[in-house]
């Protein structure tokens, strides 16, 4: 039987309406692959890097500024070009985009745990508790999230010393994209907890005399994560973008961690003295990005949609 | 229409309040403001004194209350980093930020109406098309990331336009204008558009899905009926219908051009007040950053009773209900 379970989980996702309308939208297809084929090389990247950019043993100065393979110059052992510490840009793009999508993905989380808690909460407490949350969500919402990120971002700089800053600055700037983005979760889980609360096997579990917190968590929140799994895909892009601009702005991700924002801050500083590619690569990697996570965003949510089916 | 202004401005009363709170916080908690000051050698009766002078040794409630005293009169103390007064500091920068984020708002209207009614008209043309695809490109594509490429094409490759600066601004009064001088002008190109772009994808995508719903609508048959012209039908009834979200949207987006005037101001180098709460933030340079966050709610606050005021000029339905809107 156990044997059989696998085989019958992927007979449900091929036979699934999702599946159907995944096949059948090219650009939907090749944003998956495209994303799938980032995602891996970042999380391998450690081991299928051509060099490695943060083992100052194997730098040379000598490489630095080597242009693109297919300029004059170039050098097939550097594809996409060094930086001026002699760096090869494919393999630091490898490593940024690892500290790029590991942001990405640890700030939709946090703010996606913590949206779906207060919207719970707001939902099924309601009255005043509901009310405050909903006030302070109304508030925060009156500023651009970016705006929220940058300022939690400089008060925690603020508050700590500066090198404990430096040692958890990935935390904080995860902790800065997640705070700013919960209110968006929160509101969409509070609208469906108002409209499941009300509902039989709300009451049923009430009358049997379960706890609140276990009626939330066990009974109304699988019947919310729908519209959930959506936003989080949405603002995974959103999430990576806010991590590129404060690292590009230089208050984001330790030097030492450089993610794809940092790589294009520190070309950008080349990009007069004629060596555009230290910049313009993991400018395009990271716009492919959240291209492609974007389309498949957008078709999630479509496709969920039962009044477009 | 007075009482509705008046209840919108008693509703903003406590996101003020809030925001002001926060920033207060910031400056009770958040750093010590005394040891700076002092710097490194003080005698403890030095410091007493300071705190006294600061006024730090009264009631949380009383500090509250003389801060926001202060902030009414837009007294905010003097930088920890550049050691003058950080009303002086922003107000000479506000300038250039203004000027900057309205052409972009301007830019992205002028150009973002016209494309989205044109797609929306004409859904299947090849030109729409391009348009479509170009926007969500636009979408992906970060503020900082298409300042470079144009700094990259522009200044760089075609070298016809600055690529960092102002140019040369000219005073009337305390306000610098960058729009009086050629220099200026030329100077304003590559940042206004860089800022404006996302908002104008932003507003294209949004004006292009309320045409295609208004053309639907009963009363578009009607009128076609009717035999109005199709230049009546498209600008007379479509476009007027679809401008209530449009401008909910672009006040909305007058916040986030401001906000995000701090990358575009980063990336050209652009003196206004975005780089400098940047250079805050770097600094924890905590005065600067309050009075910044007090100012862009204050503007906010404003942005957004003018939108609602402007809902009332553009949508006569509501105009009718004026009472249960405003007792919201």
């Amino acid at each position: 039987m156990a044997a059989f379970a696998p085989a019958r989980g992927l007979s449900r996702v091929f036979d699934s309406d999702l599946w159907w309308s995944f096949t059948r939208s090219p650009v939907v297809v090749v944003s998956a692959v495209v994303a799938l084929t980032m995602i891996l090389s970042a999380l391998l990247a450690p081991w299928i890097a051509p060099h490695d950019p943060f083992n100052l043993a194997t730098l040379d100065l000598l490489d630095a500024f080597t242009p693109p393979v297919w300029l004059e110059e170039g050098n097939w052992r550097f594809l996409l070009g060094t930086d001026d510490q002699g760096r090869d840009v494919l393999s630091t793009i490898m490593h940024g985009a690892r500290i790029s999508l590991f942001v990405g993905f640890a700030s939709v989380l946090f703010s996606m745990t913590l949206g779906i808690s207060l919207g719970l909460i707001a939902g099924y407490l309601g009255g005043t508790t509901d009310a405050v949350l909903m006030r302070i969500a109304d508030i925060q919402l009156t500023f651009p999230s970016i705006l929220v990120a940058l300022l939690i971002d400089g008060l925690v700089r603020a508050m700590l010393p500066r090198e404990l800053h430096d040692q958890i600055a990935l935390w904080v700037v995860i902790f800065a994209i997640g705070i700013s983005n919960w209110v968006q979760f929160a509101r969409t889980v509070r609208g469906s907890t108002l409209v499941e609360k009300n509902k039989e096997y709300v009451m049923a579990a009430r009358v049997i005399g379960l706890s609140p917190v276990r009626i939330m968590v066990s009974h109304v929140l699988p019947n919310v994560m729908g519209p959930v799994l959506v936003i989080a895909t949405l603002n995974l892009g959103f999430a990576i973008l806010a991590e590129a601009t404060l690292s590009f702005l230089g208050v984001g991700v330790p030097p030492t961690q450089p993610s794809l924002g940092t790589l294009i801050r520190i070309g950008n500083d080349f990009l007069f003295s004629g060596e555009w590619w230290i910049t313009l690569f993991p400018g395009i990697t990271l716009a492919v990005m959240v291209l492609s996570v974007n389309l498949l965003g957008d078709w999630l949510r479509d496709a969920l949609n039962p009044k477009l089916r | 229409m007075f009482a509705f202004i008046v209840s919108r401005l008693l509703q903003a009363i406590p996101v003020m309040l809030t925001v002001s709170l926060i920033s207060f916080a910031m400056f009770a908690y958040v750093g010590d403001p005394v040891t700076i000051m002092l710097g490194q050698d003080y005698t403890e009766a030095q410091r007493e004194a300071l705190v006294r002078e600061l006024g730090l040794d009264q009631p949380f409630f009383i500090q509250f209350i003389e801060f926001l005293h202060n902030a009414v009169q837009f007294e905010f103390g003097l930088s920890y980093r550049l050691a003058r007064p950080v009303s002086d500091l922003i107000l000479e920068r506000m300038p250039a930020t203004l000027e900057l984020s309205f052409t972009a708002a301007f830019l992205a209207l002028a150009i973002g109406v016209p494309m989205g009614v044109y797609t929306g008209l004409y859904r299947d043309s090849w030109l729409s098309r391009f348009f479509l695809t170009i926007s969500l490109i636009g979408v992906s594509l970060p503020t900082f990331l298409i300042g470079i490429l144009l700094i990259l094409v522009f200044a760089v490759i075609l070298g016809v336009l600055p690529s960092f600066g102002r140019g040369e601004t000219v005073a009337i009064g305390w306000w610098t204008t960058g729009f009086l001088t050629v220099s200026g002008l030329r100077a304003l190109i590559l940042p206004s558009i860089t800022l404006g772009l996302f908002q104008m994808t932003l507003i294209m995508r949004l004006v292009r899905s309320e045409m295609l719903e208004v053309l639907r609508t009963d009363y578009i048959k009607f009128a076609r009926a009717r035999g109005l012209s199709n230049r009546a039908v498209h600008f007379g009834h479509a476009l007027k219908n679809t401008l209530v979200p449009v401008i909910t949207i672009t006040g909305l987006q007058l916040g986030a051009i401001i906000a995000f005037a701090i990358v575009t101001e980063t990336v050209f180098q652009w003196p206004g007040m975005g780089l400098l709460f940047i250079q805050a933030v770097a600094n924890a340079d905590i005065p600067i950053m309050a009075a910044y966050l007090l100012l862009i709610a204050l503007l906010f606050v404003i942005i957004n009773l003018i939108v609602d005021l402007l809902y009332y000029a553009v949508d006569p339905r509501l105009r009718g209900g004026l009472r249960a809107a405003g007792g919201r």
